[in-house]
């Protein structure tokens, strides 16, 4: 599924919302997602997941192919975490999306 | 200090952009995440073009083991979620956050 899949989905369910209004929703979830992520901010969407940071300290490397000593710097690179009930979903278990008391990142 | 952003901000910032209730916004936010949840329960990869790919990976059955005790128990087969950032995104947070540190950020 891709993004327009998504958004036809969505609109098909909720008629009384514009094709390009629910384009826009579904580019501001991410977008916020993906700012919040610059910012070094954590994301936690219970159920579902959480998106973080994760900080990769600079270090020596090697090109495998010569052996050469390369320098690698520090980087910072998005991580994520599937949540407990989502995860249960995707292995059958009867984890609902709305099972009260269940939820967990 | 790092925070933390939940649903109340995405629903928040749909609030402000789109205009629509406070109320819709949240339904909304819990919709999208329902549409990928099921795409990816039907074994389905989700693209979001910029953002990155939500992809479901079959792992064969393993023995594995008790860290603590050392003992040996089988690991059955399951699938697993896995989140592929985009170029995009990896360069976003990247460029935003290196040197951040030693300026005294943060």
């Amino acid at each position: 599924m891709i993004k327009s899949e998504l958004v036809a989905r969505l609109a098909e369910a909720n008629p009384h919302l514009f094709q390009r209004d629910v384009e826009q929703i579904v580019s501001t979830i991410f977008d916020e997602i993906a700012a919040a992520l610059a910012r070094g901010d954590r994301v936690e969407l219970r159920g579902f997941g959480a998106f973080s940071v994760k900080n990769r300290p600079a270090r020596t490397g090697r090109n495998p192919r010569t052996g050469d000593q390369v320098q690698v710097e520090e980087k910072f690179v998005p991580f994520f975490k599937t949540g407990k009930e989502l995860r249960e979903r995707l292995n059958g278990s009867p984890g609902s999306a709305r099972e009260p008391g269940r939820r967990a990142g | 200090m790092s925070k933390t952003v939940t649903r109340a901000q995405l629903c928040e910032a749909i609030f402000q952009e789109i205009g629509l209730s406070r109320t819709e916004s949240a339904q909304l936010v819990e919709l999208v995440l329902e549409e990928i949840a099921e795409a990816l329960t039907r074994g389905e990869t989700v693209k979001l073009s910029s953002f990155g790919s939500f992809l479901v990976r079959e792992k064969g059955r393993r023995i594995g083991r008790n860290p603590k005790t050392g003992e040996e128990v089988p690991i059955e087969p399951r699938r697993v979620l896995v989140f592929r950032p985009s170029h995009v995104l990896r360069e976003q947070i990247n460029s935003a956050l290196t040197g951040r540190a030693a300026e005294g950020g943060d």
